[in-house]
């Protein structure tokens, strides 16, 4: 019986011919990553076990990005045991303030991640990485704990869901609009425990920055994993990016999926979820009442690139943010905030009336940077809109993409710029 | 082993952010993140749960967020195990590490009622609705699975290995 792409890679890493779906594998790790939320978790675990040690210095990446800069003393405790735990074992890749940004945008852009690799993270948003062609999937701390001790992760084998992508997307519509699409349409848990394999001519239409989104928020529909095939564009982007070497797995052509869905990028909006699940979509032509905002947030592990930042900014050139809007950007990692800054973004963004932070994590959660007060509307580019998730538990998140974010700062309501 | 206590319900997508808010992860003390558990979807939660009580919801269960400080405040709470219809498969993996018994039980999700006393027997998987008498057959665990959530989590599972 054939193979998915996943289960191909899954395989090679547990040193097997083949896979089947719902197989129980122990799979080698190319990397475990943590943040520092969930890293002080993991780390008294390996204490609380008296395990000294880790598996491989160079494949754990430790990125304290959460409530960085510490927000408060317990979340600088917190930060400090990470710092004092890569500093004893000498973890190459601890990333500090000063060479931070938002572990996955960080990440790739490092060249840690590289097609082929299988990948887990102590955060959810972990599945990002199937952009560039690997798994790669969120765990817990504990299995943080045991990843970094032994280099290997259980996992049950996947079954996937085919996404056959064609078409090319119109101006303003974008990676998160077709990920907000999908979702929509197969609901939160429209492919729990499975994988998302994305696969057609369309994907040529879609750059790099859009395929992280896509990956990035594969979880929000209960997958395992979101998987792009690696063709010259990921290519290129590995070669930019890293000197590791990369695999590129292909499914096979008798590979068997549970479901098979077509998507015509041609054919879709500006799409927004609604509160208080990103499956309550609606297309900007379906909303029909006006939807009075209070603050944007563009930013995150979903839409904090150099791609995003573009494109709210050639939004807000020249526009004034609307009476009372607060705006907040946040580019996603260092490199990326210094490529706004030598291309004008940031100044765009700050004459507009916007405020532009340090990559964080801060607002997404309801960390800091960004907490909204009772009954206030925010449209944030971030990736859930659950109840309370920024802030007070009567305020209220509309996911969307970077275009319609910024457009929606200026009108002060949620409206996408003119095709 | 058979567990026995009152039902906490649910419905569909309970998120990790309404079980551990992100504004208590400044702290990992099991104790402290017992404190707020359930606290954005049912305030009253930490004030009425007992030792040995029982959370029962419907569809994807823990959806959202990997943080592990969401099954290990409601172990934390006393919580003796948790039955859904389905899980997310993060907390579904975190449960089981930590050794909180989860089950999935798509008839008992959705027939147990708020207040109901339940019996588990986790080596048969048998679910008892002892309040109206209906019982329901749970998938138990696989051996090792067991055996991990009686070494109370996957890294004493490890080191007892």
């Amino acid at each position: 019986m054939g193979m998915t792409m996943t289960q191909k890679i899954l395989a090679a890493h547990a040193g097997l011919e083949s896979v089947v779906a719902g197989q129980l594998i122990e799979a080698d790790l190319d990397l475990v990553l943590g943040n520092d939320i969930t890293s002080p978790v993991a780390i008294k675990e390996m204490e609380k076990m008296n395990l000294n040690s880790v598996f491989n210095k160079d494949k754990i990446a430790l990125v304290p990005d959460h409530f960085v800069p510490n927000k408060d003393i317990k979340s600088a405790e917190h930060c400090k045991c990470v710092r004092e735990f890569a500093l004893k074992n000498d973890i190459t890749n601890y990333f500090e303030v000063g060479q931070m940004g938002i572990e996955h945008a960080l990440l790739p852009e490092q060249g840690l991640t590289v097609a082929g690799d299988v990948i887990i993270g102590a955060d959810s948003h972990t599945c990002t990485y199937g952009a560039l062609g690997a798994f790669s999937t969120g765990v817990g701390s504990t299995d943080m704990a045991a990843g970094m001790a032994t280099g290997k992760a259980w996992f049950k084998v996947p079954s996937a869901i085919k996404f056959n992508i064609i078409g090319k997307p119109s101006k303003w519509v974008s990676g998160k609009d077709v990920i907000l699409h999908i979702i929509g349409k197969i609901g939160v848990d429209g492919a729990l425990y499975k994988s998302m394999e994305f696969v057609g001519e369309g994907i040529a239409n879609l750059s790099m920055d859009d395929r992280f989104t896509i990956a990035n928020m594969a979880i929000e529909a209960g997958a395992k994993n979101g998987i792009f095939p690696v063709d010259d564009k990921a290519v290129a982007y590995m070669k930019e990016h890293s000197k590791r070497e990369f695999k590129i797995y292909e499914a096979d052509a008798d590979a068997v999926y549970d479901e098979e869905i077509t998507i015509d990028l041609s054919t879709l909006r500006p799409t927004i979820a609604f509160p208080h699940l990103p499956e309550n979509t609606k297309t900007i032509d379906e909303i029909t009442e006006p939807v009075k905002i209070d603050q944007v947030v563009i930013g995150s592990c979903t839409n904090g690139r150099i791609d995003d930042l573009r494109i709210a900014a050639e939004v807000l050139k020249g526009k004034k943010v609307a009476k009372g809007m607060r705006l907040i950007v946040i580019p996603a990692t260092q490199n990326i905030y210094l490529q706004a800054m030598d291309e004008g973004l940031i100044r765009t963004f700050i004459e507009a009336g916007g405020i532009v932070s340090t990559p964080t994590c801060g607002p997404c959660l309801g960390g800091y940077m960004g907490v909204l007060a009772e009954g206030e509307r925010c449209v944030s580019t971030t990736n859930r809109n659950f109840v309370g998730r920024m802030g007070h538990i009567t305020s209220e998140i509309y996911l969307a993409s970077p275009a319609v974010a910024a457009q929606s700062a200026i009108d002060g309501i949620i409206s996408a710029p003119n095709a | 082993m058979n567990v026995t206590g009152k039902v906490f319900k649910y419905g569909d997508n309970v998120d990790t952010d309404v079980i551990i808010p992100a504004r208590y992860l400044n702290s990992s003390d099991p104790k402290e993140l017992a404190l707020h558990c359930m606290e954005d979807i049912d305030k009253e939660f930490v004030n009425n749960v007992k030792t040995g009580d029982i959370i029962v919801a419907t569809k994807n269960f823990g959806c959202g967020s990997s943080r592990e400080h969401a099954p290990i405040s409601i172990k934390a709470c006393g919580v003796s195990c948790v039955i859904a219809d389905t899980f997310a498969r993060i907390f579904y993996r975190n449960s089981i590490n930590i050794g909180l018994p989860i089950m999935e039980c798509p008839e008992a999700a959705y027939a147990i009622n708020a207040g109901d006393e339940v019996t588990i027997d986790f080596d048969s998987g048998i679910i008892t609705d002892v309040t109206t008498g209906q019982s329901f057959k749970g998938q138990p665990f696989p051996e090792f699975m067991q055996k991990i959530i009686n070494s109370d989590g996957l890294m004493n599972y490890i080191k007892n290995k």
